[in-house]
């Protein structure tokens, strides 16, 4: 924490870097209110309070290298660069969503910016992440793929299968678990013999680390080494980021089974006004600039909301598109 | 009798018969602590103990498998998968293993074991988590398979469910949890297996459905009632055993059929109804069977698309329609 923000990267990088993380926050509040009016509808899982992993690991990796998420994804596909408006049309199942109104919440994706989807079954991007990587040293692109997973995820037997297939043939995978401590309402002690999950690689000697996750820029350093590891050796690491969830499971879970105090406590460490903190401290930023941020996310997330709105439904027709080609 | 939710009617299942028997024993994600993710499991815990009521890891293979072990161990365990999506991640321990047992060793183990699965669509859940898979399960011979769609049915149902020595497959319908029905309360009062129950008597058409798609084919039936067309609906209650005989009867009596089916259309159960009818019907039916099914297209997310996906009571009103047309 004594290295001054300046001496890890340039102003520009770390202003749009708090910018996305507002954007993010601003984002996912946004749906959190349209769907308690019914315009998202189904499961809706939001990253309030993960921003900084989502931020600080997308500006450590290339813009080519793959990444992969589960279903709690908006924030991860839009740092990447896809367009807030097309995620919330997504979300309102519009014809100009992301996937065409298909996917919905759970499944953005998008080729061009090499963001290769969110997945819903607990663990199945695993080993599509292996196979990815496989392509790109098959190809020589020199590209890794980074595949962000949650704390329950590692007890389905693809973790490990994919671990040990990416070590074993020497794979370009970056695996990134955003440990928030728990899998729905079950506490991350209570599923696994090994909570601490950066441990559990030893069996198949991928190296890994443990990370804050509430501190973008730890997350930056810590992705950015591994991945330049990754990419040198062409083998895996494991990066566990600890962060924590301030909302429920989704929104039809009220997260009963935390406590307030431990909920308060990690409100404290909210990534977005600690970082904004450091900006103004270290004179990057002054707070005029830091409003004017917020207010132009407020901006982006309202054009989206409207754009959504505004869209058209997918006709009739499309429920036959896309099965094959 | 009580009026209670299709969900508390489970509740009120798995609650009985582990006050019965002390072997009964649950697990799953999110059943203990959390009460389960649709709540069918409220109460367990604080009643019978973490020694009974058990959370595990994100891990249905094992989930299955170790069910699967203690019911060879002397234990009557009841296995929660969050949803029937989920299945295909045990299907190795499902198909490989559980239906196969018993008969692989000649007979020598018996394994008394429930798998409860939530399925279906209806909820904007997109492709990965709206599927109705029960023709899988029924395909596979070495399991029972259960499908209830009111609450009497889930409580009686399960109730066999976990005193039979075969493994059963247990699906439930996400949409029907907060559905309500009269349910009795009396302990020893058990739906049997196999057999079939006609929900509503009609002369007209038969309509054979099972879980959700018979509250859908009674709401079509009161529909059609008002144009004097009377439906007999027939309510399949266990894929397996399949009570062939009831809608056999039924579509004999009617001259009509029309098979309503949640899952895809290609190999869907309906198509193996359809021909049952048309084994022991033949000369009785005075038109085709119609089937009613869902697209055969992964789910949509979106609410406008997903509802052409699924039957609904139009659509069974249509095919009624068809059976009845004069072009017959
Ligand atoms: C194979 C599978 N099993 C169960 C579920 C239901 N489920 C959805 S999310 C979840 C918890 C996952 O927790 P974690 O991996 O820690 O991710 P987080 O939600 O905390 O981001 C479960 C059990 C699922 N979607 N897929």
């Amino acid at each position: 924490m004594d290295t001054k923000l300046r001496a890890i990267l340039p102003d520009h990088d770390l202003l749009k870097m708090y910018e996305q993380m507002v954007l993010c926050r601003e984002f996912e509040e946004s749906c959190a209110e349209q769907y308690t009016k019914g315009h998202i509808t189904g499961f809706l899982h939001l990253y309030s309070g993960q921003e900084a992993v989502a931020v600080g690991s997308t500006r450590a990796l290339h813009k080519d290298d793959y990444i992969l998420s589960a279903y709690r994804e908006h924030a991860q596909a839009i740092v990447r660069g896809a367009e807030p408006k097309r995620v919330m049309a997504e979300l309102f199942g519009k014809a100009t969503g992301l996937c065409k109104g298909k996917g919905g919440s759970m499944h953005l994706f998008d080729p061009d910016l090499s963001f290769m989807g969110g997945y819903a079954i607990v663990g199945g991007q695993f080993p599509i992440a292996v196979g990815l990587a496989f392509a790109a040293k098959f190809r020589q692109e020199g590209r890794i793929a980074a595949c962000f997973f949650g704390d329950g995820a590692v007890n389905q037997g693809n973790f490990h299968e994919g671990l040990n297939w990416a070590r074993l043939w020497e794979l370009p995978v970056l695996f990134v678990c955003e440990n928030n401590l728990y899998g729905i309402g079950t506490e991350v002690h209570r599923s696994s013999a090994l909570a601490d999950i950066h441990k559990r690689t030893c069996g198949y000697e991928v190296p890994s680390t443990q990370v804050d996750g509430m501190d973008v820029m730890a997350v930056y350093q810590a992705i950015k080494y591994a991945a330049e590891w990754v990419r040198e050796h062409n083998s895996a690491y494991l990066v566990e980021a600890m962060t924590y969830r301030f909302r429920g499971h989704s929104m039809a879970d009220p997260g009963k089974y935390r406590s307030a105090a431990e909920l308060e406590l990690w409100k404290s460490r909210d990534p977005l006004p600690n970082f904004g903190k450091r900006l103004i401290e270290e004179e990057i930023a002054g707070q005029t600039q830091l409003d004017a941020i917020r207010k132009e996310a407020v901006a982006v997330v309202q054009e989206a909301v409207r754009f959504a709105e505004e869209s058209p439904w997918p006709e009739d027709a499309e429920v036959y598109n896309d099965i094959y080609v | 009798m009580p009026e209670i939710t299709y969900r508390d009617a489970l509740n009120l299942a798995l609650k009985e018969e582990m006050r019965r028997d002390p072997s009964v024993v649950t697990w799953g994600e999110d059943v203990a602590f959390y009460e389960g993710s649709f709540k069918v499991t409220r109460g367990l815990l604080a009643e019978f103990g973490e020694g009974r009521v058990k959370d595990t890891p994100i891990s249905e293979n094992t989930i299955v498998g170790v069910a699967i072990g203690a019911a060879m161990g002397g234990l009557r365990p009841v296995a929660e998968l969050m949803t029937v999506n989920f299945a295909l991640l045990a299907m190795d321990q499902i198909i490989n293993h559980m239906t196969k047992i018993r008969y692989m060793f000649g007979g020598q183990v018996n394994l008394p074991m429930v798998i409860r699965a939530p399925g279906g669509g209806g909820s904007q859940l997109a492709a990965q988590h709206s599927q109705s898979l029960e023709t899988f399960f029924m395909h596979a011979p070495g399991m029972y398979v259960a499908v209830p769609a009111t609450p009497a049915d889930a409580k009686g149902l399960l109730k066999s469910a976990i005193r039979d020595n075969n493994p059963v497959m247990f699906l439930e319908h996400e949409l029907l949890y907060n559905s309500k029905g009269e349910v009795s309360d009396d302990p020893e009062l058990l739906v049997p297996f196999g057999k079939c129950e006609i929900k509503r008597p009609g002369k007209d058409v038969t309509i054979v459905a099972y879980s959700r798609m018979t509250i859908l084919a009674l709401a079509a039936a009161e529909e059609l009632a008002k144009e004097n067309i009377a439906c007999e609906v027939v309510d399949l209650r266990t894929l397996a055993p399949l009570d062939t005989e009831t809608f056999v009867q039924s579509v004999k009596k009617t001259g009509r059929a029309v098979v309503v089916e949640e899952c895809w259309r290609t190999c869907g159960l309906g198509a193996e109804i359809a021909t049952r009818i048309y084994d022991h019907c033949f000369d009785s039916l005075l038109s085709p069977v119609q089937r009613v099914s869902g697209l055969d297209v992964p789910m949509p997310y979106s609410r406008k698309l997903e509802k052409l996906c699924i039957p609904q009571v139009e659509d069974i009103i249509g095919a009624v329609k068809e059976v009845l047309s004069e072009k017959y």
